[in-house]
């Protein structure tokens, strides 16, 4: 590609103790792609989303995103970016959200803290964000704390979506949730991202959501990328004894 | 009378209000920021002012004339026993005439008359921290300072008007100094934070249990936060004042006996006295 890659990282290493969770990776991302990094517990995947957000610290490597430095940046101008051009959705909804704070007050939060301070446009906005993510705009005055699981991840996407980031690190978005929920998030994930040219980094075990919605797909094992490639030729001719496991473990239904 | 001889001047010791004095000098300095401080006990429990009680020691000569006012009025309980105190252990003159005072120190009032430069404004603070309600970590609140992070407020404000219709703080309610820093002006009335805007008096306050101390010079900006579509208002009782007349003062709801009967009088008893008096020479 000719474009420049929007975020790309290289050679990151971080060991805890004698554990190496990153073991010299090397990633890029480009704007409007969904990546998707697979593997099992402990393999490093949450730990590589949280190097790359600037959240954690490498013991080496670089981390550039269109042209800044983020492991150099100060925390003012990493927050910055965090809240404008990023965004981070957890797996558990409590800890993206605010769980005292209605849903309305919850997307606006991103809003107020760019600058934005009009009550109206700020609840217009929100009302619009439910609307997207399929809840009644009526429950805006209710806190998350009443909503379902599904119901309340929906939420936390919206609020992270309200600002138009350009990049969203997501870390298991659909775990936890029964699997028809599950269908219904992926389903809305992919019809947003398609909508807004979103880059999507997308941390899952769960092999089945990686094809729905990534593009392209890393496979980690301790630390490492031990393959790598396009999402269907990774999972219909994978070549690495690992990821040749993990995809004959995927349970038929 | 001359002060108690066994006490050292106003109480505290020297090396004491040095340091409490440095603090200060620090909170004068950045505006609006909270400064820690190495609060002492003091002769009366947290939450009846020993963070005033503590920035006035620092600040009192033996040539001030000290005012304290609780609520607005200079009878009550607290404000006559801290008076007495100052009085006993730094012999200071004392008074409860707004004008005639050079430190001024407050529980949830602001006076009606116009400060000058010439006087202290002291507050007592139970919660110096505006955020600590949306965010407990303590840490991450002043992180949230340091990078001027105040989004959050913000939320507060939209949830009031989510709810109420209007945004429903009616104390404590939270301003910007010098566009930079958050602060909480402690349990005054939101009708009182315009008066701190430009104000020629130096105003300090004193957090004793949370054990911080901030200040706003004269003539520095104070802005309450609010919306462009739900601006500020400065709420007060729509009465007149039943002694006084007035109807721009904040203003008490006193009940006066026991079948319901009630009256509104002005919560600043010193504005009230000096408007009767004004009124009883006219007649």
């Amino acid at each position: 590609m000719s474009m420049p890659p929007l975020l790309s990282a290289r050679d990151l290493e971080l060991r805890f103790g004698r554990v190496a969770a990153l073991d010299g990776v090397d990633l890029d991302i480009w704007p409007g792609e969904v990546v998707a990094i697979v593997g099992e517990s402990g393999s490093g995947k949450t730990t590589l989303l949280r190097v790359l957000s600037g959240l954690m610290r490498p013991d080496s490597g670089s981390v550039d995103y269109r042209g800044q430095d983020v492991l150099g940046m100060g925390e003012a101008a990493r927050r910055r970016l965090m809240r404008t051009e990023w965004g981070f959705v957890h797996q558990n909804p409590r800890d993206g959200l605010r769980m005292a704070v209605s849903a309305g007050g919850n997307i606006g939060e991103r809003l107020m803290a760019i600058g934005a301070r009009h009550y109206g446009n700020i609840r217009a906005e929100a009302a619009n964000w439910l609307g997207r993510v399929e809840i009644d705009a009526a429950r805006m005055d209710d806190v998350p704390a009443k909503f379902s699981g599904g119901m309340q991840q929906r939420l936390q996407i919206a609020r992270t979506l309200v600002t138009q980031p350009k990049l969203v690190f997501m870390d298991e978005p659909t775990g936890g949730l029964d699997v028809s929920v599950q269908a219904r998030l992926l389903d809305l994930i992919r019809a947003l991202v398609a909508d807004l040219g979103l880059a999507v980094l997308i941390v899952t075990h769960d092999i089945a959501a990686a094809r729905l919605l990534a593009h392209r797909m890393l496979v980690m094992r301790e630390g490492c990328v031990v393959e790598q490639g396009l999402t269907d030729r990774v999972l219909d001719d994978p070549q690495h004894p690992y990821t040749q496991l993990l995809v004959s473990s995927v349970l038929a239904a | 009378m001359t002060h108690h001889t066994g006490y050292n001047f106003a109480y505290l010791d020297e090396s004491t209000k040095r340091m409490i004095r440095r603090a200060i000098l620090k909170a004068v300095a950045i505006p609006g920021h909270q400064v820690p401080f190495g609060s002492r006990e003091m002769p009366l429990p947290y939450g009846w002012g020993t963070g005033g009680i503590q920035v006035t020691a620092a600040v009192l000569g033996p040539t001030d004339v000290l005012k304290v006012i609780d609520q607005g009025a200079d009878d009550t309980t607290n404000a006559v026993s801290i008076r007495a105190f100052f009085h006993r252990v730094a012999g200071v003159a004392t008074t409860e005439r707004t004008a005639e005072a050079t430190i001024i120190q407050t529980r949830h009032r602001i006076p009606e008359r116009l400060l000058t430069e010439q006087q202290i404004l002291v507050y007592q603070v139970p919660i110096p921290e505006p955020l600590g309600k949306l965010e407990p970590r303590i840490a991450e609140t002043r992180r949230m300072h340091a990078l001027a992070d105040y989004g959050l407020m913000h939320v507060k404000l939209y949830e009031d008007i989510a709810r109420f219709g209007h945004i429903a703080t009616s104390y404590a309610y939270p301003v910007m100094v010098n566009a930079r820093y958050l602060m909480s002006p402690s349990p005054i009335p939101a009708f009182d934070n315009p008066k701190m805007d430009q104000m020629p008096a130096l105003q300090l306050f004193g957090a004793g249990r949370e054990k911080r101390i901030y200040a706003v010079p004269p003539y520095t900006s104070v802005r309450s936060l609010d919306f462009d579509d739900h601006p500020f208002r400065p709420i007060r009782a729509p009465h007149a004042c039943e002694l006084c007349g007035s109807r721009d003062t904040y203003l008490d709801e006193v009940l006066i006996d026991d079948v319901g009967g009630r009256i509104f009088v002005c919560s600043d008893t010193d504005h009230c006295s000096e408007r009767q008096a004004m009124k009883e020479a006219a007649e």
